[in-house]
């Protein structure tokens, strides 16, 4: 994955050329403590009964993303500054969300 | 088996960093995480390309395991600690590896990467190079702990299949953890009376296992008959490892095999039966 950290934040990461974005179902966006992105972040997918569905660590612009089916999903992010949850209801196609960890 | 001599904590692996006789291995699905830093002296096994033989699909055989093992310096006396990233998912199945070609003392460290990063535990890029060595191992592969598609058939109704994806996987909602795409070419589902008891049950959020009364509240709860032999599934069979390690090393269940064909290979099977929904569905 390539970040530009140099540049304005993205708010959501890359998504691979061989991806049909019209198919799936895209959960993305940005872990922050406070303004700042947090890098090395452990995101966590849960499904709407807060079973574990999938984790991933943020890159270095603290980007986050998932390949999810429509529905009730909630974000667990774990980090060295601390913990938070956001919840988004996703639809097909690219979903953003951002977390705030502290 | 036991948790005693199958893992160890991260107070323990800090300890012994630099130990003569112990070998600290990284193993990633993210085979590039190794590379930006490392635990101190911890080499890496890439379980795509060293783990796997490179033309058809199966595991490296008896010779290519040992040539791998020599190259990385490790001995067959050697004390070897393995640990990684998603939740020691491709650690796990390294250890099993370990298991099928009889490497005597060889362990999980508790938590993973994870834990050790947000413990803020000491992590460098240095290169490491441990000198060759010539490893034997002592057996071939022990077909007691791995299962093949034939074998997970037969189960059906008749012994205990458990199916450690998440419950949208085993449900046919979604066809690959959610890290990944969907698009695949299987069909969705799950076995036949397969138990769904996804391998993140088995761990807390910090990537270290739940305590062993748990584990067997957790399994006995779901339905799981110790009195019968398990296989483990899920959909290229490292998470599945995951789970064996619980029921076999860590619980010391006897016969607990991992089928690591899993749903990739079941899911493309032609005329093998498959059940829909969350219900495990009848044989």
């Amino acid at each position: 994955m390539s970040v530009d950290s140099c540049g304005a934040p993205e708010q959501s990461a890359p998504i691979p050329a061989s991806v049909d974005v019209e198919k799936e179902t895209v959960i993305t966006g940005v872990v922050r403590a406070g303004a700042d992105p947090v890098s090395g972040a452990y995101v966590r997918l849960l499904d709407a009964t807060g079973e574990f569905t999938a984790e991933v660590v943020t890159s270095a612009a603290g980007q986050f993303r998932f390949f999810a089916a429509p529905g009730n999903w909630t974000l667990r992010a774990l980090s060295r500054q601390g913990n938070g949850d956001a919840t988004i209801a996703a639809d097909r196609g690219l979903n953003e969300v951002a977390v705030t960890v502290g | 088996m036991s948790r005693e001599s199958a893992l160890v904590t991260a107070d323990w692996a800090e300890k012994h960093l630099g130990a003569d006789g112990t070998v600290f291995v990284e193993v990633d699905e993210d085979t590039a995480a190794y590379d930006a830093a490392h635990i101190p002296g911890a080499v890496k096994i890439n379980w795509k390309t060293e783990l796997q033989d490179p033309v058809r699909r199966d595991f490296v055989n008896k010779q290519q395991f040992e040539a791998l093992l020599s190259s990385k310096g490790i001995s067959n006396d050697d004390t070897v600690v393995l640990y990684g990233g998603n939740n020691n998912w491709f650690a796990a199945y390294a250890y099993w590896y370990f298991k099928l070609y009889g490497h005597g003392d060889v362990k999980l460290l508790d938590g993973g990467r994870k834990k050790w990063e947000l413990d803020n535990r000491p992590l460098n890029k240095e290169e490491v190079n441990r000198p060759a060595t010539t490893y034997t191992a002592v057996h071939d592969q022990d077909r007691s702990i791995r299962a093949f598609r034939d074998d997970a058939v037969a189960a059906i109704g008749v012994a205990n299949l458990v199916d450690v994806r998440s419950p949208d996987e085993y449900a046919g909602r979604l066809l690959a953890p959610a890290h990944l795409p969907q698009e695949q070419a299987q069909r969705p589902g799950h076995i036949p009376t397969a138990l769904s008891v996804p391998w993140s049950k088995a761990a807390n959020e910090d990537g270290t296992f739940k305590s062993d009364d748990e584990l067997r509240a957790l399994y006995g709860a779901a339905g799981l008959d110790d009195s019968k032999a398990t296989i483990a599934y899920c959909r290229i069979g490292e998470r599945s490892s995951h789970t064996w390690f619980v029921l076999k090393e860590l619980l010391g269940h006897s016969d607990v095999r991992n089928y690591d064909g899993s749903w990739t290979e079941y899911g493309s099977l032609v005329g093998v039966p498959v059940a829909l929904g969350d219900e495990p569905g009848t044989a």
